[in-house]
């Protein structure tokens, strides 16, 4: 490969110059216009009045009976919050067997509902009422044999089919591969549910 | 300058010292009293000149404006553009003196900052409802704002009692005179040419204080510098973050230029 | 390996050696569309003037510019909301609530002004050198095509923010058609939707801005670069290149725009790009000249602001038009000052192309241009009181002496020998 060449002047050309010069110049150009590409990238972030309005959400659970279950909005989303009686508690164990994820390794929940009640304490169940399959809202079915005799309770998606326990973990036979998403929440006072944050401080 | 160096002990050789030093402190600080007509006890003679001099940089002053912004201006103005949060990481108030301190009670540090007094009463009190405030240092000026603010003075022929250099027959009763202290305008009498014929007419000539405030005049202006700085501030929030990020970029672009010029001067060897 | 190209030359294109696959698909390519071809006439094998000087800067800059307002543009939209109760708090999201939205917006309003600089000084230079004589008459009347079309896009981009300076600006300009005689009041009616500035001119303005003037824009630009392409650029000597040629058909005084004008052209985007970001991190306001005091007040129809001027590239024509005493006659001399620029190519009647030859009548009469133009765009910004009124008549009829007298003192200016070839020193 030729570094230098004539021109039609006659002239030497150091053309290794010329292209290191120019590569240079180009690659500069280069990280240039991706620096440039950042803030119109950024603009699409949530802005402010989005992340305001998607601040944590408080619920007085001291309104909740026993076995019903109330849905306020977080982040535009529906969240299913559950007072589960004991019977309730008693009827998530004993279908491990027929659940795709019964210890949730592959779904998604803050670690302090990484068990299999799937949440902080026996009581209260909180999920993103939002089916893992599609994103239809699932229906609450929580009495059992509701839906056939083996039924131990739970939700059930009337889109196609998707069906999950009293603790949101999904059966075999769903569309659905992964459980209901549990959301970070913390407990500031024992009757107060905060939706939206916890240890960690408020979800990113 | 006002101080006491100024008036007093300026003939001897330590006076001479002691006032460069005074001089120099004034010059340093960043509280600063109307230029040179005071000395000659002529207080506001030269107030269309007073300029306000915002630095908005001044993480320090914008604190104390926030603050006086809250205890005295948030009563009837608000800054509907503003989000207490913005402000309180903006001028980097931690969190919780933030909700006890400048967030009224029932109110998010989400919330825009809004004012309390209702605008259908501030327009039967006032004449007109209080403008919103989170844009006025753009509309109309840091100048026009720190000198409103320093330029009321007692009038009893209007119905709020005080009446402004700045603003004439503005509707803004003098909210701040408990800082700043009462103050008069004096007048001297000018003749002028009116259509051929010689008037006399009264030409505002300087202030004159009727009683103190809870400020001495020297603090007043830091105050009043201070509430301007936050104004400023508030007017375009993105200012010092802007101003960071500027330096890289035309470093950079200067950078990319010089490249392409010396590319540019490489090809052009060839032609002749 | 020979290919037939989509418009039936042949082009010999490799098929083996290093990088197969990307000849072979090159090839491919070119079987189908005329890429190669079209980068050869419009490129490689497209000779400029070799002297071009930093007047020739502002075409491509000017394209950068209306690349920079289209990109910054679409994005402002995706955030602003037109109507009249929506429009200013919008544009205040943006500032504040939108990541960098304050980056995008300003760098959209600083775009603005710098396309008339650009603008401005593109057309200085066709006065400097004759570019707009023949056979560049269509070209220079594409090019106005363009500045009628940009000054259109640029006073309805100026309404949408809705602050008061935005509301009385469009009440003073659109009253100005009121003065056609017979149909006026009933086109104001018709341009505004409603019985004042309203939420109607707001939102029609605002299709207008986004949709229908950049597509016409972008379309004329087009137009002008095919024109440009056709006759090829004139050159501060104001000689044709091309009637001396070589064997090949090459021009002598020619060199390839790329690589040649690419890598300079890039030096000069460079400099802009640096201007730029000096005003947009820094003086985005530019003391008012850019983004006007007035502005940051919402628009308020019982409220005018005290001194109710156009932006700063407007204001020579808003001079002339308040020059004028009557209303009718001052909107009409408006119309003329700019509508003089298309009859240039035929009023100038010099033997020479290039100002570096003219004589001293035509080098007076362009810099008694400058100094009118930029002397009632200053006088513009001011108050029409006093002084400033007897200044800015005696400008304006020296402006449009300019353009009226110019077939006479073209004639009698004593102008210098052409020379043959191009004066070119190398650097």
């Amino acid at each position: 490969m030729a570094d230098h060449a004539v021109t039609a002047g006659g002239d030497e050309v150091d053309l290794s110059r010329r292209k290191f010069l120019t590569r240079a110049t180009i690659a500069t150009g280069a990280v240039g216009a991706v620096f440039a590409a950042v803030p119109f990238i950024e603009s699409w972030s949530p802005s402010e009045r989005a992340r305001a309005a998607g601040a944590p959400v408080t619920l007085d659970l001291s309104k909740l009976e026993p076995g019903q279950m109330t849905t306020p909005v977080w982040r535009r989303q529906p969240i299913y919050v559950v007072r589960r009686t004991p019977d309730m508690v008693s009827r998530i164990a004993g279908h491990d067997a027929d659940l795709k994820d019964p210890h949730s390794q592959d779904s998604k929940q803050p670690q302090y509902a990484r068990n299999d009640l799937r949440s902080r304490t026996p009581e209260f169940l909180v999920l993103i009422g939002i089916c893992t399959h599609l994103g239809c809202l699932p229906k609450q079915r929580f009495a059992a044999g509701e839906l056939y005799p083996s039924w131990p309770g739970g939700f059930h998606c009337p889109c196609h089919g998707s069906r999950f326990d009293l603790a949101g973990r999904v059966f075999d036979g769903s569309p659905a591969s992964v459980n209901l998403v549990v959301p970070p929440y913390s407990y500031p006072k024992e009757t107060l549910l905060l939706i939206g944050a916890d240890e960690k401080g408020v979800a990113s | 300058m006002r101080t006491e160096a100024a008036h007093g002990c300026v003939a001897g050789r330590t006076g001479r010292v002691f006032l460069a030093l005074a001089l120099l402190a004034a010059a340093c600080s960043p509280v600063r009293v109307p230029a040179a007509e005071e000395a000659e006890g002529k207080f506001g003679a030269d107030w269309e000149h007073w300029r306000a001099d915002t630095r908005v940089a001044d993480r320090a002053s914008l604190q104390r404006g926030a603050r006086n912004f809250a205890g005295y201006c948030l009563g009837c103005h608000s800054l509907k553009y503003e989000r207490w949060a913005r402000l309180g990481a903006d001028l980097a108030v931690p969190e919780q003196l933030l909700q006890q301190d400048l967030v009224p009670p029932g109110r998010k540090a989400s919330d825009y900052i809004a004012t309390s007094m209702p605008a259908a009463d501030a327009e039967t009190w006032f004449g007109k409802v209080p403008p919103d405030l989170s844009l006025m240092v753009r509309a109309r000026g840091a100048d026009y704002i720190y000198q409103f603010l320093t330029t009321f003075y007692v009038d009893p022929s209007r119905q709020t009692g005080a009446n402004n250099l700045r603003l004439p027959t503005t509707a803004m009763p003098d909210v701040l005179s408990e800082v700043e202290g009462l103050k008069k305008a004096v007048y001297r009498t000018e003749t002028v040419t009116v259509e051929g014929k010689p008037q006399s007419e009264q030409v505002f000539d300087h202030f004159e204080m009727l009683a103190p405030g809870r400020l001495s005049l020297a603090e007043y202006d830091g105050f009043v510098r201070d509430t301007v700085n936050f104004l400023d501030y508030v007017s375009d929030p993105s200012q010092t973050q802007r101003h960071q990020l500027g330096v890289w970029v035309v470093l950079f672009l200067l950078l990319f230029t010089w490249l392409a010029w010396l590319v540019k001067r490489e090809y052009w060897k060839d032609v002749h | 390996m020979t290919v037939k190209t989509a418009t039936g030359t042949a082009a010999t294109l490799p098929k083996t050696g290093p990088g197969g696959a990307g000849r072979r698909f090159w090839a491919w390519l070119n079987e189908r569309m005329p890429v190669e071809e079209f980068i050869s006439s419009q490129a490689t094998k497209y000779y400029a003037p070799k002297n071009f000087n930093l007047w020739y800067y502002f075409g491509s800059l000017a394209l950068v510019v209306l690349v920079l307002q289209l990109v910054t543009g679409i994005f402002l939209t995706m955030f602003y909301k037109p109507g009249e109760t929506t429009a200013f708090d919008s544009v205040q999201f943006i500032m504040r609530e939108v990541d960098y939205g304050w980056l995008i917006r300003y760098l959209h309003s600083t775009g603005a002004s710098f396309f008339f600089i650009v603008v401005y000084l593109h057309m200085f230079r066709a006065f400097l050198y004759g570019s707009y004589r023949r056979p560049r008459e269509l070209l220079w009347l594409i090019g106005m095509a363009v500045y009628l079309v940009l000054m259109a896009e640029a006073f309805m981009g100026y309404v949408l923010p809705w602050g008061n300076m935005s509301f009385w600006g469009a009440q003073v300009i659109i009253n100005l058609f009121g003065t056609i005689p017979g149909i006026g009041p009933d086109l104001v009616l018709w341009i505004r939707g409603d019985y004042g500035i309203a939420d109607a001119t707001l939102n029609r303005f605002f299709a207008l801005h986004v949709a229908a003037l950049p597509l016409a824009l972008i379309g004329v630009v087009a137009l002008h670069l095919v024109a440009l392409h056709e006759v090829g650029s004139n050159n501060p000597d104001g000689i044709e290149i091309h009637d001396k040629v070589d064997k090949d058909g090459k021009p002598l005084d020619g060199v390839a725009f790329h690589p040649y004008y690419t890598v300079k052209d890039f030096v000069g985007i460079g400099v802009l790009l640096v201007l730029l970001a000096i005003v947009v991190f820094f003086v985005p306001t530019l003391g008012g000249l850019f983004l006007e005091a007035p502005n940051f007040e919402p628009a308020n129809p019982i409220s005018t602001p005290e001194d109710i001027t156009p932006v700063w590239y407007f204001t020579p024509y808003y001079a002339i038009l308040r020059a004028v005493p009557d209303q009718r006659i001052g909107a009409l001399l408006l119309l003329i000052a700019v509508m003089l620029f298309l009859f240039v190519p035929w009023l100038d009647r010099s033997p020479v192309r290039s100002m570096r030859y003219r004589g001293w009548i035509s080098r007076s009469a362009l810099a008694i241009f400058v100094v009118s133009f930029v002397g009632l765009g200053y006088l513009g910004l001011q108050p029409a009181l006093g002084v400033y009124v007897i200044i800015a008549r005696v400008l304006a009829v020296l402006y449009f002496c300019f353009f009226l007298l110019m077939p006479i003192y073209t004639r009698l200016d004593p102008v210098k020998p052409v020379p043959e070839r191009l004066v070119y020193h190398a650097h």
